[in-house]
């Protein structure tokens, strides 16, 4: 039609249609809205201003205001992991693009669903060394599940349906929407596509009748079984069906640093964390299993350690992932079973139709018990500094098991994974793949969001807080009442521990001078800080914190014994068997 | 794969990201010109074949996938090559260029260029067959393959 009217009258003609026709930045918001989206965690800058005025106008979801673009990743990533939903981020073309990308490394190598909005200078100045112009899409795209260009308005809302549909679905991941200035000004009538169909894209969810019937058959034949838990667990909503299976054959469970919660650990059957720093027992179990049901987990090295040490041992191996690439990738197994663990492990019980070896089992247990009774996580309860794990004890206590737990990235990580015992799936939020220090604090706000009236802690170290620390400054502008709890030792610890074991003791730049009085920082940014020495005054602190300051956020300096390990130990390359113990 | 701008990028940073190693690639639309086709030669054990067949499927844009080895098929690839062609070599170099079934395709006084089609193999073959220090300039497009018989690569 448009084709038809003489040049002099397009503008006319184009200003009347104005009335159906919506801006791209508009079309942005629209999909927010139609995708349920509550909140977007973002910072605006010159290519995404249409965006942010569109924002202004409307008031469907809450868009929070960081202070680092680094940190609006971090909070949408923990908002997905704590909910399930997929996380959103907002940042502008250039400087807030590259400052986004370790967010999105971070949540790739976690498989979290989230979407990233980059703005990107005008179509007509890509490629022309534009102000604030990188190129986004291949920058992020050996980081990102997938990424889109959008180069036309009319492609706009499609390409947003797209972007959530993948980024939550089969293994989750972040999907990158760069969308151009000129794009977000440009109009076109707008309809939010109801589905999607992508004749390049169909992830399974549901495994194969016969392999499950056959992994079923195994388990029951089992005289060693084991059920090592992954993160795919929690993301795929599995920690139900896992339960029943673990319940209904009475296995022994064990888990990875992003399995935890999926099977509740103060549970006898839970046998803790698996891998470089997890238990005596688990790892030994796990090295000795005859039949082993890898359930969303990737045989990462940092759990096996040395795969031709693993592989010594003859077993038996099912896996279920719902990423073909995840299996028979490090390890070689039998039983493959592609689907998401929720469908698999449901079909599974189905399918166990007797009882296992209850002698066979009963001895299994048995030498379990006598590994367990090496008490691998004892540490030095009488110390006179206060001792790190101690710190985590208490907080357990104090929280009842009930917090959410963001955590940073070193010693006290690992302390955290080993002595909160999560009940819940969801409940611990880290940065396990990329192991990104700063993640800490920024997650806890995507929490604190998500989960208004949840206790959420973030369990630091001085080097990792120092990392996104600015972000203070967000939490007082929302009042998120957020519990630091940083494990001070006034050293890079988890560096310091392998210079101490591997490195003969050179501290090659691992002791952290000249930290600020945290006390007096936390109080510059408006919260209420505290600084704790003795191990007495542990437990009392916490409770304050969670009573007296419920409401407000509070910073809390442990000051920590600097020479303690992490213990168990296996060190890099080394075998599961192979473990140092404390 | 989608014949997307961007798609080639993908296959061959996924290439280069995980270190997989990658002899030739070539790639063009189909006769859907929403589609391209692109053939890999790529090397590896078993375990690492496997490992590419997956991360390659797992790219969005990936529509299908065909490990053209596992079936007897049909490779082929052109090379164009610039040679000298002066006094007695002149004569000789047309001779070799039949042999091999090349064809002549641009003549100077002094220099022929032959276009060749045939396995990789082939292409090696000839230009070890000629006098190396005839060789001006080679260009080889990489192999194309097809799967022989009835199978077809169709989505
Ligand atoms: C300092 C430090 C120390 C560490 N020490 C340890 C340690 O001692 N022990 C340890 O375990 N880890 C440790 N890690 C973490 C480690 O690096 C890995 O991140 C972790 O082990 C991987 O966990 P995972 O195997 O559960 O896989 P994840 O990274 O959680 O991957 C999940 C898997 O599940 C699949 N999946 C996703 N969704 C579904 C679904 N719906 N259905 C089916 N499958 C699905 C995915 O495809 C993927 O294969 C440490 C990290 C740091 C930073
Ligand atoms: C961004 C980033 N840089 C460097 C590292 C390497 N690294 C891992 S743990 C660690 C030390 C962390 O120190 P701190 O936060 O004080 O924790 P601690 O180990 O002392 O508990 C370092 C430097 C990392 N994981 N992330
Ligand atoms: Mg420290």
């Amino acid at each position: 039609m448009k084709s038809l009217v003489l040049a002099p009258f397009q503008h006319l003609v184009c200003s009347t249609m104005a009335d159906t026709e919506l801006t791209g930045a508009e079309i942005v918001i629209r999909c927010l809205h139609a995708e349920g989206v509550k909140h977007v965690f973002g910072y605006p800058g010159g290519a995404v201003l249409n965006i942010y005025d569109e924002i202004y106008k409307q008031d469907g979801f809450k868009h929070i205001l960081v202070r680092h673009e680094q940190a609006a990743v971090h909070a949408a990533d923990a908002y997905a992991r704590s909910t399930g939903q997929v996380g959103v981020a907002l940042v502008t073309s250039g400087p807030g693009a590259t400052n986004a990308v370790t967010g999105i490394a971070t949540a790739y190598m976690d498989s979290i669903p989230m979407v990233v909005i980059t703005g990107q200078v005008p179509t007509a100045a890509i490629g022309m060394d534009a102000f604030q112009e990188v190129d986004t899409v291949g920058i992020t795209r050996p980081c990102v599940k997938h990424n889109f260009l959008v180069k036309d308005v009319r492609e706009l809302a499609e390409t947003m349906k797209k972007a959530f549909y993948i980024a939550a679905t089969g293994r989750p991941g972040p999907v990158v929407v760069d969308i151009p200035k000129d794009v977000t000004q440009n109009t076109c009538a707008f309809v939010y596509p109801e589905s999607v169909s992508m004749r390049s894209y169909n992830p399974t969810s549901k495994g194969h009748t016969g392999q499950i019937k056959k992994a079923a058959q195994m388990l029951l034949e089992a005289k060693r079984p084991m059920l090592y838990v992954g993160g795919g667990a929690v993301l795929g909503n599995g920690a139900e069906p896992v339960r029943a299976l673990a319940r209904k054959l009475g296995f022994p469970v064990a888990s990875t640093l992003m399995g935890l919660g999926a099977f509740p650990e103060p549970d006898p059957q839970n046998l803790g964390m698996l891998g470089m720093h997890g238990t005596y027992e688990a790892n030994m179990a796990m090295q000795h299993c005859d039949v082993l049901l890898a359930i969303g987990a990737r045989f990462d090295d940092r759990v096996i350690g040395n795969p031709k040490h693993f592989g010594k041992e003859a077993r038996r191996i099912i896996h279920i992932d719902v990423d073909p690439s995840s299996i028979s990738k490090r390890v070689r197994v039998d039983v493959p079973i592609v689907g998401a663990v929720d469908q698999v492990l449901t079909d599974m019980l189905k399918q166990i139709d007797g009882v296992p070896d209850a002698t066979a089992l009963k001895a299994w247990w048995a030498q379990i018990e006598l590994w367990r009774a090496q008490d691998c996580m004892k540490y030095d309860r009488a110390s006179p500094v206060i001792k790190p794990q101690a710190v985590v004890e208490a907080l357990y206590k104090v929280t009842g098991g009930a917090a959410f737990v963001a955590s940073d990235v070193g010693q006290h990580q690992m302390w955290a994974a080993q002595y909160y015992k999560f009940n819940e799936p969801r409940r611990w939020i880290n940065s396990g793949g990329l192991g990104t220090m700063g993640f800490g604090l920024p997650a806890a706000m995507g929490i604190a969001m998500a989960h208004p009236d949840a206790p959420v802690v973030c369990i630091t170290g001085e080097g990792s807080i120092q990392m996104n620390i600015q972000e203070l400054s967000t939490c007082k502008e929302h009042k998120l009442p957020i519990k630091v709890i940083l494990l001070n030792n006034g050293v890079l610890g988890m560096v310091r521990q392998w210079q101490e074991f591997f490195y003969e003791e050179r501290y090659s730049e691992s002791y952290v001078t000249s930290l600020p009085d945290f006390t007096m920082l936390a109080e510059a940014y408006g919260h209420v800080g505290m600084k704790i020495e003795r191990p007495e005054d542990v437990e009392p602190a916490l409770i304050k914190a969670f009573t007296e300051h419920k409401d407000e956020l509070v910073f809390m300096n442990f000051i920590t014994d600097p020479r303690e390990n992490v213990y168990p130990m296996i060190p890099a390359g080394k075998g599961l068997s192979e473990m140092i113990l404390i | 794969m989608e014949n997307e701008a961007g798609a080639l990028s993908r296959v061959a940073g996924l290439f280069s990201a995980r270190g997989y190693n990658i002899e030739s690639l070539t790639v063009a639309p189909t006769e859907d010109a929403t589609l391209s086709r692109m053939t890999i030669v790529t090397r590896g054990s078993d375990d690492v074949i496997e490992q590419i067949n997956k991360q390659l499927n797992k790219l969005v844009d990936v529509i299908k996938l065909q490990d053209l080895s596992d079936g007897s098929h049909i490779e082929r690839e052109l090379m164009l090559v610039k040679v000298r062609a002066v006094g007695e070599g002149r004569e000789e170099m047309k001779r070799m260029a039949d042999i091999f079934r090349g064809n002549i395709i641009d003549v100077t006084e002094k220099s022929y260029t032959i276009e060749l089609t045939g396995d990789g193999k082939k292409l090696t073959a000839f230009l070890e067959a000629i006098d190396p220090s005839a060789i001006l300039e080679t260009v080889r497009t990489g192999t194309s393959g097809i799967a022989r018989g009835e199978r077809i690569l169709k989505i």
